[in-house]
């Protein structure tokens, strides 16, 4: 089915200069430094983009969409994401925003807070349903189920079926344009604007459902000079702003837990957090939690490493902006809820790159080597070998990637013997 | 003669700032071998009650994996103090944890129920003065 994985993460090689920064960070262990320059894993890397934040060289990109791909359709539709509210400070009102992003010549403007309204009350309904597995798990950010499929495989079944709400966003997008203008479907174009490489592998190569109703991703970077000189003389029309604060709210770390409004939830930022948590999820130390929002960037939607402003500022700025109704309720409207897919329709399965091999045996064959290498190693956690940790480094010599001589401490001591060996052979050969 | 894989790891009582090390590098190992998601909930549940009840009730002892073709194995082994009333202590809700450990979060007193629960086969063996040898076995097929 998948000839070769699209991963909007990538390496520029030339600006590569084989340090440790990335190397280090990676959530799954996906990168090794080989030959001077860093290598992405493809099997195993998430597209989380934690190599993008670190990298002083700026070698890691995400490959998104240019602006200029919008004119392959006849009708364009901006899907702005909650966290692009949170970019420009001293923002009167939302509506700017979809405007300034008309006047760029989208023909529709298209608030993804919608769609994350009417997730919010999708996902109530699922937590009515005592058959799935507690804490129920938030499928919103698309790293962390990918996360989840590489390292917590039985965590999946906890993994809510619902759909993000870019993608229920373009689905009521387009039915709507399509009616109200009487154009076809196929001729609409819907343009998300992301803040993270996650959401852009998640159209391409979409979790939970075999096709992305969301044609192209625009990084808020790409947009944002444009945008900013945009709004200052776009017209303020509260009418346009349709989504509810809770909508709104989505893009900060707990916004979504706000939003379903669960028992007892929890909100957990910053993919390391995430792990942590979710090792205690494993090990069934949460036993009353009810929901779990985790969201692989500090802060956030609002942190994602393609935004402008520091997720700190850009928080606040959310927070301001979804202020206005002193009793905030999802605008949804029942028709809504029938009307649409929300739900997944393909089992997410583990990804299974962590295992040592398909055979049971073999596996544990390659376990034993692999312990037995560990020992030998100083346990530096150094980097100079090119895996991350002295753990990893045995993995990859018994799985023939590394040899044991990449390793520069056991080097050195390889050279210290062989020097004394000449000593000794001098010796002998003088007497 | 099948191969069997074999981990100990030393665990401390009281060490509250190391509980659950044990664990994650237990759930580590196995999914390096690939076992079915649904023993590693199993075993997952089971390993962490386990390794809390070296911490919080024992003297200190050893958390053994073994995994062989069939099953995964862990045997908890402290050098004390001994269950007194083996019937009493796998009653759900009874609990000895001190008031440090409840302010914790720990002494429910689901921690045996639970892994008995969880195991395929469960033993346990104490003698009070010399120590408690809990063996949980987890098939695999």
């Amino acid at each position: 089915m998948e000839q070769k994985r699209f991963h909007s993460v990538r390496l520029e090689g030339d600006k590569c200069r084989g340090c440790t920064n990335c190397l280090k960070r990676c959530p799954t262990e996906a990168i090794r430094v080989r030959g001077g320059r860093a290598h992405i894993i493809d099997e195993r890397c998430i597209d989380c983009g934690e190599c993008i934040r670190v990298c002083g060289y700026h070698a890691k990109v995400a490959v998104t969409d240019p602006l200029s791909s919008i004119s392959k359709f006849k009708y364009k539709i901006a899907l702005p994401a909650p966290s692009l509210y949170g970019q420009f400070n001293n923002l009167k009102s939302i509506s700017q925003i979809l405007n300034g992003l008309k006047q760029m010549g989208f023909d529709e403007a298209f608030e993804v807070a919608r769609g994350a309204d009417v997730v919010s009350r999708a996902i109530r309904e699922r937590l009515k349903n005592p058959d799935i597995p507690r804490p129920v798990i938030s499928s919103a950010c698309p790293a962390i189920v990918r996360l989840i499929q590489v390292r917590f495989p039985d965590l999946l079944d906890h993994i809510v079926d619902v759909r993000q709400p870019m993608e229920v966003a373009a689905m009521i997008a387009k039915r709507e344009f399509a009616r109200s203008r009487g154009v076809k479907e196929a001729d609409i174009g819907c343009f998300f604007i992301t803040p993270c490489p996650a959401k852009v592998t998640a159209i391409r190569r979409p979790i939970g459902h075999a096709k992305s109703a969301v044609d192209g991703a625009i990084s808020v970077l790409e947009i944002y000079g444009l945008l900013s000189s945009q709004i200052r003389n776009a017209p303020v029309d509260i009418s346009l702003e349709t989504a509810s604060d809770l909508g709104v709210g989505w893009a900060r770390s707990g916004g979504e837990c706000y939003a379903v409004n669960p028992e007892n939830s929890m909100a957990v930022d910053g993919i390391e957090n995430c792990i942590h948590v979710l090792e205690e999820i494993e090990d069934n130390r949460l036993k009353n939690l009810e929901f779990f929002e985790g969201a692989a960037c500090t802060g956030g939607c609002v942190g994602g490493p393609l935004n402008f402003e520091n997720n700190y500022v850009a928080r606040s700025n959310v927070r301001r902006l979804a202020t206005r109704d002193p009793n905030p309720d999802l605008n949804v409207d029942n028709g809504m809820m029938t009307k649409y897919p929300l739900y997944d329709d393909v089992r997410i399965l583990p990804n299974s790159v962590m295992k040592l091999d398909d055979d049971l045996m073999e596996a544990m064959r390659k376990m034993e080597r692999i312990e037995k290498i560990y020992k030998e190693l100083p346990g530096f956690d150094c980097g100079s070998c090119g895996s991350p940790t002295c753990r990893t480094f045995a993995e990859d010599v018994v799985q023939g990637v590394a040899t044991k001589m990449d390793c520069i401490h056991m080097m050195k001591e390889q050279l210290r013997v062989m020097a004394q060996q000449m000593v000794d052979l001098a010796k002998t050969t003088r007497e | 003669m099948a191969i069997i894989l074999e981990k100990s790891f030393p665990v401390e009582a009281g060490a509250y700032t190391t509980a659950g090390e044990a664990s994650t590098t237990i759930k580590r190992t196995l999914k390096q071998l690939g076992i079915s998601a649904e023993v590693l909930r199993h075993v997952s549940v089971a390993c962490y009650e386990v390794e809390l009840n070296l911490v919080i009730h024992s003297l200190g002892g050893t958390l053994t994996l073994l995994v062989d073709p069939e099953k995964v194995t862990l045997i908890s082994k402290d050098v004390g103090p001994g269950i007194p009333d083996i019937e009493k202590a796998m009653t759900e809700g009874f609990s000895t944890a001190s008031a440090e450990a409840r302010t914790l979060g720990f002494g429910a007193g689901m921690g045996l129920p639970n892994m008995k629960r969880n195991a395929t086969e469960f033993d346990i063996q104490s003698e009070v003065g010399v120590g408690t040898t809990i063996t949980m076995s987890f098939a695999l097929t």
